[in-house]
């Protein structure tokens, strides 16, 4: 490890945190609408609750965390391999491309020139710096896995014969799945909506564009979990003072999650016409498919916890529990993010169940559960990582670990009045997205509630302050040398255990690649051969 | 020693291997039987139609409730920024009303809270529902996808009203 990589993982967490910081704020003056205060008319840039939304949206979810992801994950797996990133110039080269992508899109979506939500459905028509900036930002996450290639590469030639160190493993694996599944979004960005936002085609159509961008668009949020569970397998057992409790299970599950993440994007679109309900069922199936995986991560990471809290003397069956060293606040970040994320995934697979998904379909149940999956599991775990990655990086302990407590706590119970709220109010069928304070059909027992949504908004809102604070006091005044950043995990079932299978890749990539043409072979050539792209676009915010 | 702690850990995880497998099995038979069983629709696969051309088709030439049969309803409905045509449904309790349903300009939703009507209404795609009304009152018609600036003004009603 040199010091180019502590300087290129702190350049992608810096432009994370501004990111973060953005959709906060803009998430609090959403939450503040819902109760019935609405302060949008009063801010100075953002022009509608719409923009605002937007903003929260983009920042939150594909530049929080693709900037956390872009820097972490390969400092990860340098540690893992005890090298350095095969090439410093590709890693940095890499970073530019993507914040000026990043600044590209920044721009219409500032100036409320892409006040297009963050899955941007045509025909609402953005500018297209918007569509070229976030393409650039996505060849950015494919010049990350070719860096990891690379580096994992120049291991193997130095290290023969040797199992691939887990971390890295899992790094691997994180973003090959990514790049297989990017190329829905990269198809719909190239053929679709950058020649039409530059006036070279007439029109588009909106049920392609949509089979492309949910292509993408549920696998990213697996993208977005895989890095919080190479945390919570590699690192986490260890910060709870015990061992992983099966290494072979953890490859596993990663290799499930290469091969199931993309072909079952249908199951967003039950609601859509044009798509024969006989795929979306087949859609359906291969979703209860990666709950498996997902399984096999609950078993695995638990039972890691349950060594570490028995090593400190817990006892009984749940008593255990309690012995984990809560008073690390990266650790209850992470334990306190797995406890909701249980609640994400059971709401994870009412949304997949095709007939239950008709009652929760575009409703604010939708939004809580987003709050609990990339708000909760993926957020507060990149909240816990950066308490050791932080002071890791700048050389500075921790500025306050009873604040970072404080904020990961008020995390947890702002969430659970947050999103609780809300998917209530998604079964009393108040939609999504919607600027509700201001609807001609509000319903009294909406209104009944609303209140906590803003509550719960309000406290999310000051536990990313807390969060901020410490981090930027950490850099700035704190003077303490940081302490040792946590050591990968061993494990009980070490990886010796595992069928070399588990250690190849082709095998699992091209099945990846088989399911794809199965589960989308038939609708994307029907689609491909017989749209019309008759649609022109609208800008109507 | 090692080798007893190897195949304890092997033990403990088929113990949870089995069950994680059996459990989505579980749940996918419920969803097939409910699926198929209790009759729940999904939209389709129900044809296209020209986006710049929807007045001139011949299914939303004239938007609006037609009675097919006795207690059966047809609704052709266009959606466009910020409307839905028609934007007021009367019918008698116990009417089961088909949907017929496209967008003229951009992407729009379809909800009625309580009634399990949950579409996207594309344009270039006709989409459609179908349910049955029997409890007298008035429904909102809600447009859950953002749509535009004044999204949240986009509603309609149903009317349900008691049979005499």
């Amino acid at each position: 490890m040199t010091r180019s990589e502590h300087r290129l993982a702190a350049a992608f967490l810096l432009v994370a945190f501004v990111s973060l910081f953005g959709g906060a704020l803009t998430g609090l003056f959403q939450a503040l609408e819902h109760a019935g205060v609405d302060v949008h008319p009063h801010t100075p840039v953002i022009r509608s609750y719409y923009h605002s939304l937007t903003l929260h949206g983009v920042l939150n979810v594909l530049v929080w965390t693709t900037f956390f992801i872009c820097g972490f994950v390969p400092f990860l797996t340098a540690r893992a391999l005890g090298r350095p990133l095969a090439s410093a110039g590709l890693g940095w080269g890499t970073f530019w491309l993507m914040l000026g992508g990043l600044v590209l899109a920044a721009i219409p979506l500032l100036g409320n020139a892409a006040t297009v939500m963050f899955t941007f459905y045509p025909p609402l028509k953005a500018h297209w710096a918007f569509y070229v900036g976030l393409t650039l930002v996505v060849v950015g996450t494919w010049l990350v896995l070719l860096t990891l290639v690379l580096t994992w590469r120049a291991w193997r030639a130095a290290t023969p014969g040797a199992r691939t160190p887990l971390a890295a493993f899992m790094a691997l694996a994180t973003f090959a799945m990514w790049t297989i599944a990017s190329l829905g979004i990269a198809a719909e960005m190239l053929v679709m909506l950058i020649p039409w936002s530059l006036g070279l085609v007439a029109g588009t159509d909106p049920l392609l564009a949509r089979v492309l961008f949910w292509f993408t668009g549920h696998p990213i949020v697996y993208f977005w979990l895989l890095p919080a569970y190479i945390s919570w397998y590699t690192l986490v057992p260890r910060q709870a003072g015990g061992k992983l409790f099966s290494d072979p299970l953890a490859r596993t599950s990663f290799l499930l999650f290469l091969i199931l993440s993309t072909p079952l994007g249908f199951h967003h679109q039950y609601t859509d016409p044009g798509i024969p309900v006989g795929w979306k069922l087949v859609h359906a199936f291969l979703t209860f498919a990666v709950f498996f995986p997902s399984l096999l991560t609950f078993f695995n990471v638990v039972a890691s916890l349950e060594s570490g809290a028995r090593a400190r003397g817990g006892r009984g069956w749940f008593a255990w529990f309690a012995k984990l060293p809560w008073g690390d606040p990266s650790l209850a970040a992470q334990v306190l993010a797995m406890l909701l994320f249980t609640f994400g995934g059971v709401g994870g697979l009412i949304n997949a169940s095709y007939n239950l998904n008709l009652v929760v379909h575009n409703t604010a149940w939708i939004v809580g559960h987003l709050h609990l999956t990339v708000g909760t599991a993926v957020t507060l775990t990149f909240m816990g990582v950066s308490y050791w990655l932080v002071p890791h990086l700048t050389g500075h302990a921790l500025w306050s670990r009873r604040l970072a407590l404080w904020q990961v706590w008020l995390w947890f119970g702002g969430m659970i009045v947050f999103s609780n709220t809300l998917h209530r109010l998604g079964l009393m069928g108040m939609p999504r997205r919607t600027m509700i304070g201001a609807v001609p059909y509000m319903q009294p027992e909406w209104k009944a509630l609303l209140p906590l949504v803003g509550l719960g908004g309000a406290v999310l809102f000051l536990s990313s302050m807390l969060f901020f604070l410490n981090l930027l006091l950490t850099w700035a005044v704190s003077r303490s040398p940081a302490g040792v950043p946590p050591e990968f995990a061993e494990a009980l079932s070490g990886p010796d255990h595992a069928p070399a299978i588990l250690d190849r890749w082709r095998p699992w990539i091209v099945t990846a690649f088989v399911l794809i043409a199965v589960a989308y072979g038939p609708t994307l050539l029907r689609l491909a051969l017989t749209t019309p792209f008759n649609a022109p676009g609208f800008r109507v915010w | 020693m090692a080798e007893r702690r190897g195949t304890t850990i092997y033990l403990y995880e088929l113990a949870w291997i089995l069950p994680s497998f059996a459990i989505p099995v579980g749940m996918l038979v419920a969803l097939v039987v409910t699926a198929f069983g209790a009759g729940v629709h999904l939209p389709g696969n129900e044809g296209r139609v020209d986006p710049t051309k929807v007045a001139e088709s011949a299914l939303f030439k004239t938007p609006g409730v037609v009675e097919i049969a006795p207690g059966q309803y047809e609704v052709r409905m266009t959606a466009q920024i910020w409307s839905f045509a028609p934007n007021e449904i009367r019918v008698p309790a116990g009417s089961t009303v088909h949907f017929w349903a496209t967008s003229k300009d951009v992407v729009h939703g379809f909800l009625i809270p309580k009634h399990i009507v949950n579409l996207m209404l594309l344009p270039g795609q006709v989409a459609h529902a179908q349910v049955r009304f029997d409890t007298p009152g008035e429904y909102p018609i809600i447009c859950h996808e953002y749509c535009g600036i004044a999204h949240h003004t986009m509603a309609g009603k149903v009317i349900v009203e008691a049979r005499r």
